[in-house]
């Protein structure tokens, strides 16, 4: 008897532990990102373009427009393609095709980011023979497309068959039941899984690596190379100038900031409706 | 009553428009699935007829002399996997079993947050913590004591650099704990409340409660919910291109640098020398591409077997 308490005891103080435990690679980074990033963010890091090696102070102002640029191309690309594939498979979603679609759908959101770079690479880059903002645009757009397809299939998918038919009996056409009642009816969960996507679409780097490649300046051209924020991060950590590597740590204390944000004000907000 | 009938014509015809309209671009869509996986194909093609099968355990990267092998990028990936699950799932499981049976649902709501909010950071961030805290921490501490307690095994020996294939292992095992212990309380849900109830009023301890009605039973989900982290741990790029030092040689020792499948596309495709090792570096993007889609499938195979159980 007091052997079988004596290992329930452990057994609880071992789980107690490992709780205990993972959260502690949380707060090392969280905190480490916040000592080093904060101290090194100031002004001139939001509104400057880098200077170059050896002179101190400029900043990563050019890829904070860059990644809100890029996240946007994407996301203008698929997020309204990503509604209406997800509409498609929760209304009309049978037959071989539907389910050929919803499983490569799902298998998508498993494809390593960096595969998913070479896709985008060989889908623009090549025919257009040059690194460009456009590329990384639709790079990031492949991220985002299955999570938005998925969560809208999901939400919609939840709607009870008799919401459908109430509409229909009102004399609604399918057309207007899908898109007043359904789209309209649900686009808080909608725009919480556009949300989720577009956070997990800014933080991504190896897909716009040979796509959007990076770049010194700001550039508007949607066909010229571009900055991003984790793409400079990259180069500046693997860096050996102590200011570029400082500059680093103020822009992952940036990305946090926005990734993070995004998404627990998502979760704020979707709790809020429950 | 004209007009009513055109309207009702009208709408009608909106409707066959729009539902054509979304299979049309379904279509596409699955067109663009396979026109990716065709233009992948395309790219290591050079490579494909080249070095065929033998690519695989192929030792030797050379770009200088066109000389090309998968073979230590995909150990690298495969050491790097196992290390990781070896060390994410026994403290996956235990910390969804923590939150879900053991601590208040209050704390234990909050922890889960935390363990999620793990996921949403972005990858560059643990490879630049992991250059700047984990490193210098595996070179200064956890080598010299790996080394006076398990130094006579060869996958400890050898010189530390803090980077290295110890180094991305932690990383992707704190990267995927998230998955794996998300998808486990998930499974530990399913488990109805009477059964576990029934065991603790048959006099059993919370640990035998936990053993019988929860782990048992969900020992099939619990796999799959591992298997969907592996398939994480394969692709994960930057964080691990960050820390594992990107040496081209084989390797035994685990404080070795190395390097993985997407380590080495990340670090050589932008700036790939020749035409072959472009094709090369496709060719093992294929390989991954293949690996994940068949280690995800499984795993949906798995979860697939296991749900009707419910």
């Amino acid at each position: 008897m007091i052997l079988r308490k004596l290992k329930n005891y452990l057994f609880l103080c071992l789980m107690t532990l490992s709780g205990v435990a993972v959260l502690i690679p949380l707060i090392l980074i969280i905190t480490y990102v916040i000592k080093m990033g904060a101290s090194s963010l100031n002004w001139q890091f939001l509104t400057h373009l880098p200077k170059p090696v050896g002179e101190s102070g400029g900043g990563m102002f050019h890829a904070i427009l860059g990644t809100l640029y890029l996240v946007s191309l994407g996301g203008f690309m698929a997020i309204p393609l990503g509604v209406v594939l997800g509409t498609y498979l929760s209304e009309l979603g049978k037959g071989w095709m539907a389910t050929f679609l919803r499983h490569a759908i799902d298998l998508f959101t498993g494809i390593p980011s960096i595969v998913i770079g070479i896709f985008a690479y060989v889908l623009v880059v090549v025919p257009l023979k040059q690194f460009s903002a456009l590329s990384g645009g639709v790079a990031l757009g492949i991220i985002i497309l299955p999570v938005v397809t998925r969560t809208t299939e999901e939400i919609l998918k939840l709607v009870s068959n008799t919401t459908r038919e109430a509409g229909l009996a009102l004399g609604l056409n399918r057309t207007q039941v899908i898109w007043h009642i359904l789209i309209k009816g649900n686009r808080a969960g909608i725009f919480t899984g556009v949300v989720l996507a577009i956070s997990r679409a800014a933080g991504e780097t190896a897909p716009l690596l040979f796509t959007a490649f990076g770049n010194s300046y700001f550039s508007y051209g949607l066909m010229q190379p571009m900055a991003s924020l984790p793409a400079q991060i990259y180069t500046y950590a693997t860096s050996p100038f102590e200011e570029w590597q400082r500059q680093a740590w103020a822009g992952s204390f940036v990305l946090i900031l926005l990734v993070l944000g995004l998404n627990l004000s998502t979760r704020f907000f979707m709790r809020q409706k429950s | 009553m004209s007009i009513n009938l055109f309207r009702r014509h009208v709408e009608f015809r909106q409707d066959q428009i729009v539902l054509l309209g979304m299979r049309v671009l379904a279509i596409a869509i699955i067109m663009l699935i396979v026109s990716l996986a065709i233009l992948l194909f395309k790219l290591s093609l050079p490579a494909i007829s080249k070095f065929g099968i033998g690519f695989i355990w192929g030792q030797v990267w050379n770009p200088i002399s066109e000389e090309f092998g998968a073979l230590p990028f995909i150990l690298g990936t495969l050491t790097t996997s196992f290390v990781a699950l070896l060390i994410a799932t026994p403290l996956s499981i235990s910390v969804a079993l923590f939150i879900s049976e053991i601590c208040p649902k209050k704390i234990g709501h909050i922890i889960g947050i935390f363990v999620e909010m793990i996921a949403a950071v972005p990858s560059i961030v643990f490879g630049l913590w992991g250059i700047f805290s984990l490193a210098p921490w595996i070179q200064n501490s956890a080598t010299p004591f790996l080394k006076s307690t398990l130094g006579f095994l060869p996958l400890f020996q050898g010189p530390s650099y803090g980077i290295g294939v110890l180094a991305a292992s932690l990383i992707l095992a704190i990267m995927i704990i998230p998955t794996i212990s998300s998808f486990c309380r998930e499974v530990f849900r399913t488990i109805p409340l009477q059964t576990k109830e029934a065991a603790l009023a048959l006099g059993a301890t919370r640990f035998e409660m936990i053993k019988i009605t929860i782990l048992r039973p969900s020992f099939s989900g619990m796999i799959g919910g591992v298997v969907l982290g592996l398939g994480r741990a394969l692709g994960e790029t930057m964080a691990v291109a960050m820390v594992i030092g990107n040496s081209h040689r084989l390797a035994i020792s685990i404080l070795a640098p190395g390097s993985t499948m997407a380590s080495v596309i990340a670090n050589e495709y932008a700036e790939a020398s020749n035409a072959m090792h472009m094709a090369s570096l496709g060719y093992i993007a294929l390989l991954l591409l293949v690996v994940t889609l068949m280690v995800n499938g499984l795993a949906r195979f798995i979860i697939w077997k296991w749900s009707p159980k419910i």
